[in-house]
């Protein structure tokens, strides 16, 4: 008797005593649906930036607000033409060699002549002078070190380029280090003992590409997955009800919108994009397709863009007879089959939009079925999403439903210079220009003065609330599922860090 | 063992020759699809590269620039051709990463998954097939048919979310997505085997039935064999030609079209590469993956020729 007894003890204090033993958990698995398959900031910058393998010159915290990256310090000359940058002493890339202006200024001007951020903003040179960085412009620019904190600008080491020049291995300075990298699915990551700052609590980490939300809500549920980006609307009211981890939807600065060509005789007259937007089931698409009812968009600008949003703008509502009574001024008469005819021409039209984010299909339709309602006939057209910028480019649009990132840099003004800025944009206003919105965005671009900030961006919003070139629907939430034992997570609302770094296991 | 081997050779000459002659014209035929398909190419790589928040048309002239896409199409083709003479597939024209790193990664994967769910599968139908094939029209055959139709039409897509949400959200036996290890093959393999043994066990069954009528197994059996050594020595091999020729047809299918199954499970695969590829119009990853889809093809018929003759004697005169 004794015997079975004294074995149940030991195994019993081993099991105790092993418990005891068992280490917190040092590593941590996120799964988002982006595959990475490039060396290339310019392509893979988003994601290099998020695990924080290679760093910006200038960073930015959650609100958006600039602080010091590699740069210490920043400044510009009087007529804001010369920006210098001072850089951080002591920083080692990945492979052990120095950061310097050389490393810096090499990146910089790659990321320079290819597509990005930096091909827009007025620059005229790039130097290293006495171990500084010095960007000179064409004309002032003050949102220069918001570009400088995107993710098409991280620095990667001179050893991350082939001797043809080409981005051949991922090499940067961030806390973290890539330890292996399978395209397009995965990237190990190892604490990076030498960091310049604190050094992640962290020891290693995985980053996961699953493309179907299916799999990542799964990937949650059973753990697989410590922290899971973009949820579908299924998945994540489903893992609400999980009990080992934790759901959350952050605002962010990104809004599906109606992009109309106003240079088609429809919409060139604003009455008809007002009609357009009365005819949209905001509250309808924010709660049954993106499930999210406070996300209804009665103004372009988001609530997570800082600076940007205002609650005093009278917002867009939907108005099915003021639709209808609109295009009736416009001379549109209903035909025998209910759809609007003037001058012998139909009220049909096609609409373009893409399948990579799947609700924008889903709203189409919907668009597709309430616009029918106020005698519109909408063809959707379901593409690849070049196809809107190629159809802006040979003037063939009528009208494309995507989403667009204002938050894209800490400072929205580079995205909406280049939507609203003179000749309209691909992703922009398409067929219309405004004087007034022109010079009040060139006055945002170059001045750091808050109050003619504050009046531009005022005058901005007004006029796009009233003139609607483009037409916002919904804003987007991102949906993110974590472990609830996982600490120290913060979800950033311009998506460029996953905040790896500051977390750590309770248990 | 001689007329095994010189017949070994001449199918060996026989399928090289073929491998040139497929090269070259999945190379052009690719080529001519992906030309033939609507749209600006340009368009298609800038979004492919740089994702819809960067891409625009001053992006997609910069390709275009980039790539010499404005040069005649006879001089892109000429161009690659060459390259293919030095045996080099050329440069990702989206990720800028050499296709022939990419392919060899994602090719690697394909097989694994592939030769996961061949051996799950023939570790389901062999056993099925034979059993319900010594008793055909009995209980177990009817039944056997009636869920070989059933699995046979659930989707894989479906059947591995089922599988995912069994053994891996409740049991927990088996990871969700990913390839760190071996476990992770479990799960994919099984979703794509059972899908496969659904049709390759009633193929082993019509083949053992057919060999179990046949004369010759009536004349083994009049000898005296006993029917443990009439099925083991006669009826198994004879049987097998057919399933091993089903066995490489269904590798063929597996290492392109497990597109889904691959994406369900985050399995870094060739197909998916492909799919991929052919959105983002990245000419020259789709000529490489399928030249080396075309070229598998070859080989896995040479791996079935060569089985089947040293499985029936009589293909070797």
């Amino acid at each position: 008797m004794l015997k079975p007894l004294s074995a149940a003890v030991s195994i019993a204090l081993a099991v105790s005593a092993g418990l005891a033993a068992a280490e917190t958990k040092s590593s941590v698995t996120i799964a988002s649906p982006w595959e990475v398959a490039s060396y290339d900031p310019a392509v893979a910058g988003y994601a290099i930036q998020k695990l924080q393998i290679m760093e910006n010159l200038v960073d930015a915290d959650v609100t958006g607000s600039l602080r010091p990256g590699l740069a210490t310090q920043w400044s510009v000359s009087d007529n804001g033409l010369v920006w210098e940058f001072a850089l951080r002493e002591g920083v080692r890339f990945h492979d052990g060699s120095v950061f310097d202006a050389t490393a810096a200024v090499f990146a910089l001007t790659r990321a320079w002549e290819q597509p990005g951020v930096l091909k827009k903003a007025p620059i005229s040179e790039i130097a290293a002078l006495n171990g500084k960085v010095i960007i000179t412009l064409e004309t002032p620019f003050a949102a220069l070190p918001a570009f400088l904190a995107h993710a098409t600008t991280i620095i990667p080491a001179t050893a991350a380029f082939d001797a043809e020049g080409k981005p051949s291995a991922l090499i940067g300075t961030g806390p973290f280090a890539v330890s292996a990298f399978t395209p397009p699915q995965s990237i190990s990551l190892v604490r990076n003992e030498a960091y310049w700052g604190e050094t992640a609590k962290l020891e290693s980490a995985t980053y996961l590409a699953a493309g179907r939300a299916e799999t990542r809500a799964l990937l949650a549920e059973s753990g697989d997955a410590d922290i899971v980006f973009t949820l579908d609307a299924a998945g994540y009211s489903h893992l609400q009800h999980v009990d080992t981890i934790e759901t959350s939807a952050v605002p962010i600065p990104r809004v599906v919108a109606l992009k109309v060509n106003a240079g088609h005789p429809f919409f060139n007259d604003p009455k008809a994009r007002q009609a357009l937007s009365l005819a949209i089931p905001r509250d309808g698409i924010a709660r049954a397709i993106t499930r999210f009812p406070e996300a209804a968009a009665n103004q372009l600008f988001p609530p997570a863009l800082s600076g940007w949003y205002s609650a005093e703008i009278e917002p867009l509502t939907t108005n099915i007879e003021a639709a209808k009574a609109l295009l009736a001024d416009l001379g549109w008469v209903a035909g025998d089959d209910g759809i609007l005819t003037r001058d012998g021409e139909r009220f049909a039209i096609t609409l373009r939009t893409f399948p990579d984010r799947p609700e924008l299909p889903l709203i189409a339709t919907a668009l597709q079925d309430q616009w029918r309602e106020i005698g519109i006939d909408l063809e959707v057209s379901v593409a690849n999403y070049s196809e809107i910028p190629a159809g802006h480019q040979d003037g063939s649009l009528h009208v494309a439903l995507y989403a667009r990132n204002y938050g894209l840099t800490p400072d929205p003004i580079g995205s909406v210079l280049q939507d609203f800025g003179q000749g309209g944009g691909d992703w922009g206003a398409m067929g219309w220009e405004n004087q007034k919105v022109a010079d009040a965005l060139r006055i945002i671009a170059s001045t750091s003065d808050l109050d003619q900030r504050e009046a531009g961006i005022a005058t901005v919003a007004d006029v796009l609330q009233q003139e609607l070139p483009v037409i916002p629907v919904v804003w987007y939430q991102h949906t993110v599922s974590v472990d609830k034992n996982l600490q120290g997570v913060v979800i950033d609302p311009l998506q460029r860090s996953y905040g790896l770094s500051d977390m750590y296991w309770t248990k | 063992m001689t007329i095994f081997f010189k017949s070994a050779i001449a199918v060996l000459a026989t399928r090289g020759l073929q491998a040139v002659i497929v090269a070259i014209i999945v190379g052009i035929v690719s080529f001519a699809m992906m030309h033939a398909l609507p749209g600006d190419a340009a368009y298609r790589i800038a979004a492919g590269r740089y994702g819809y928040d960067m891409m625009d048309a001053a992006a997609a002239e910069a390709v275009r620039l980039e790539l010499g896409l404005d040069s005649p199409w006879f001089v892109q083709l000429w161009n690659w051709l060459g390259q293919l003479a030095q045996f080099d597939l050329g440069n990702s024209l989206v990720y800028g990463t050499p296709v022939v790193d990419e392919i060899a990664t994602q090719l690697g994967y394909s097989l694994l998954l592939a030769a996961g769910a061949v051996v799950t599968s023939l570790m389901i139908a062999l056993p099925v097939g034979i059993a319900t094939a010594l008793n055909p029209n009995g209980l177990l055959d009817r039944v056997t048919m009636g869920l070989s139709v059933f699995l046979r039409a659930v989707p894989a897509f479906a059947l591995g979310i089922v599988l995912v949400f069994i053994f891996a959200v409740k049991l927990k036996w088996f990871p969700v997505a990913g390839f760190r290890g071996f476990e992770n093959l479990v799960l994919p393999s099984f979703t794509l085997g059972i899908g496969l043994a659904a049709v390759s066990n009633r193929v082993v069954r019509d083949a053992v039935v057919d060999a179990m009528n046949s004369d010759w197994q009536m004349f083994a059996r009049t000898k005296g064999l006993s029917m443990r050594l009439t099925l083991m020595r006669h009826v198994l091999r004879n049987a097998s030609l057919p399933v091993v020729t089903y066995v490489g047809v269904q590798l063929a299918y597996l290492i392109e079209g497990v597109v889904i199954v691959e994406t369900v499970f985050a399995w870094p695969g060739i197909g998916h590469a492909l799919v991929h590829a052919i959105f983002g119009r990245d000419i020259a990853m789709v000529q490489g993956t399928a030249l080396t889809l075309g070229l598998l093809y070859v080989a896995l018929n040479l791996c079935v020729d060569l089985a089947c003759r040293g499985i029936d004697p009589r293909e070797r005169a």
